[in-house]
């Protein structure tokens, strides 16, 4: 398929790691933000191709996994009413709420459906309109232009039956929380290019200049991860703090300025609670004005605040770089994708997901 | 979830019924040979043969090929003696 195949060639992918080696003289730590990049290095297994004085951590930019377990409660409450269809996107069906999933709510007669496309809840919203259709609104800014819109058009067309439970998130400020962190042990950042694709880059230039961090936006294929390792490398060896853009193809400093604007319209910017991580202020997006009616948690009750779920999954720590997954001593033996303690070891995004999917139960190579 | 996979427009189709038509554009994109109807509302320049990115439905961006092709340039400048010497781009 051309724009990936070419981006996965083998030599260019070694030419790239020589460099990267060529320019290294020390250890650094970098943290690629999106999950979509961490299951790229560790399918393709881009970190053993990097030298050992170099260390990937994987960061918290897989949306499912940090949807806030009270959501997912909120979730299967709803999906079990009678005269609901409840619509998501597959990855949410099996992550653990704090005792039931979405995948108990649909085998206890819930009408849970999958879909692509949030187009594809509205359709069913104006295809069924004696029922209440919900589509679980789970995502970054990548996917807020989406959901925008399919509330934007559900208030134009008046198809009063839809609503959306939103669980949205936004990376700028879980970057800032983590680079803030006393504890920080991250260096350079690789900034996820989709985010970038719709939001443009902008914003992470106060965060490398405060913090004198390089950010690097980079792609999803072997060749874009390693080339924004390389970019990364240079700054920080160079002793620069920059944003560079290695995602050309479809990154611009400023982004998709009509999807940002649909954002603006149907979204307001409000604190959001991360799972395993904790508030973050700025950090989600909630229907605003006019769209509040299409609000889930108006028509259907708020989700309730309950607390963490406690056992011992290390999600939390693995989502900000502080471990990694095999580091969880339940990792492959009492937590697998098919019983998944945590929402990382479910989603295709998430980094346990991906150890386990790629390197097997033990998580490592060989 | 932020997965995106690059498709290329066969075919633009104007919603008739919309009075917001540019907004509501949809089109026929090809995934390497898998064709799905996708909301081109987002890329208004985006035209069909252009490659376009999408996600959950909708083109986020439209891919631009002379950017496309600069990462194999990086790689050339790289790695000048293997220019010298004739090696694979």
């Amino acid at each position: 398929m051309r724009y990936v195949d070419e981006y996965r060639d083998a030599t260019a992918a070694r030419r790239l790691a020589r460099a990267i080696e060529q320019v290294t003289t020390r250890c650094w730590t970098l943290m690629e933000v999106c999950g979509g990049q961490t299951h790229a290095i560790v399918r393709f297994g881009v970190d053993a191709l990097l030298p050992g004085t170099i260390t990937l951590l994987h960061g918290p930019g897989c949306p499912v996994c940090v949807t806030p377990a009270e959501l997912i409660d909120k979730a299967v409450e709803i999906a079990s009413l009678p005269q609901v269809m409840f619509c998501s996107f597959g990855d949410m069906l099996r992550v653990p709420g704090s005792a039931k999933d979405l995948l108990w709510a649909k085998a206890n007669g819930g009408d849970v459906r999958i879909v692509y496309s949030p187009l594809d809840a509205l359709r069913l919203a104006r295809d069924h309109p004696s029922q209440q259709v919900v589509f679980f609104a789970v995502g970054f800014e990548t996917t807020a232009p989406a959901n925008a819109m399919a509330v934007y058009r559900a208030r134009r067309e008046g198809i009063g039956n839809f609503s959306l439970l939103v669980s949205h998130v936004l990376v700028p400020p879980a970057i800032n929380a983590i680079v803030s962190s006393p504890d920080r042990r991250v260096d350079g950042f690789l900034a996820a290019g989709h985010v970038c694709t719709v939001m443009g880059y902008h914003q992470y230039e106060p965060i490398a200049r405060a913090y004198r961090v390089p950010i690097v936006v980079t792609g999803f294929e072997p060749l874009d991860i390693l080339q924004g390792v390389h970019l990364c490398i240079r700054q920080l060896e160079e002793g620069r703090a920059e944003v560079e853009n290695q995602y050309t193809r479809s990154v611009q400093r400023e982004g998709n300025a009509i999807a940002q604007r649909l954002i603006g319209e149907v979204f307001d910017i409000v604190p959001r609670r991360w799972r395993g991580i904790g508030e973050i202020a700025h950090s989600g997006l909630e229907l605003k004005g006019p769209y509040r009616e299409f609000d889930a948690q108006e028509r259907f009750g708020p989700a309730s605040s309950a607390g963490e779920v406690s056992c011992e999954c290390i999600a939390g720590l693995v989502l900000q770089g502080i471990q990694k997954p095999p580091d969880c001593p339940a990792f492959g033996t009492r937590c697998t994708p098919e019983r998944p303690l945590g929402a990382t070891m479910v989603s295709s995004e998430g980094a346990c997901a991906a150890y386990y999917r790629y390197r097997g139960p033990s998580g490592r190579y060989g | 979830m932020c997965l995106a996979v690059p498709g290329k427009i066969l075919s633009i189709k104007d919603p008739a019924e919309a009075d917001d038509p540019p907004l509501f554009r949809m089109g026929r994109v090809d995934f390497g040979g898998i064709v799905k109807e996708i909301a081109l509302g987002f890329v208004p320049e985006a035209r069909v043969g252009d490659y376009v990115i999408a996600h959950v439905g909708f083109a986020i961006g439209r891919l631009d090929e002379c950017e496309a092709a600069r990462i194999f340039s990086y790689l050339r400048q790289m790695d000048p003696l293997r220019e010298i010497q004739g090696g694979a781009p």
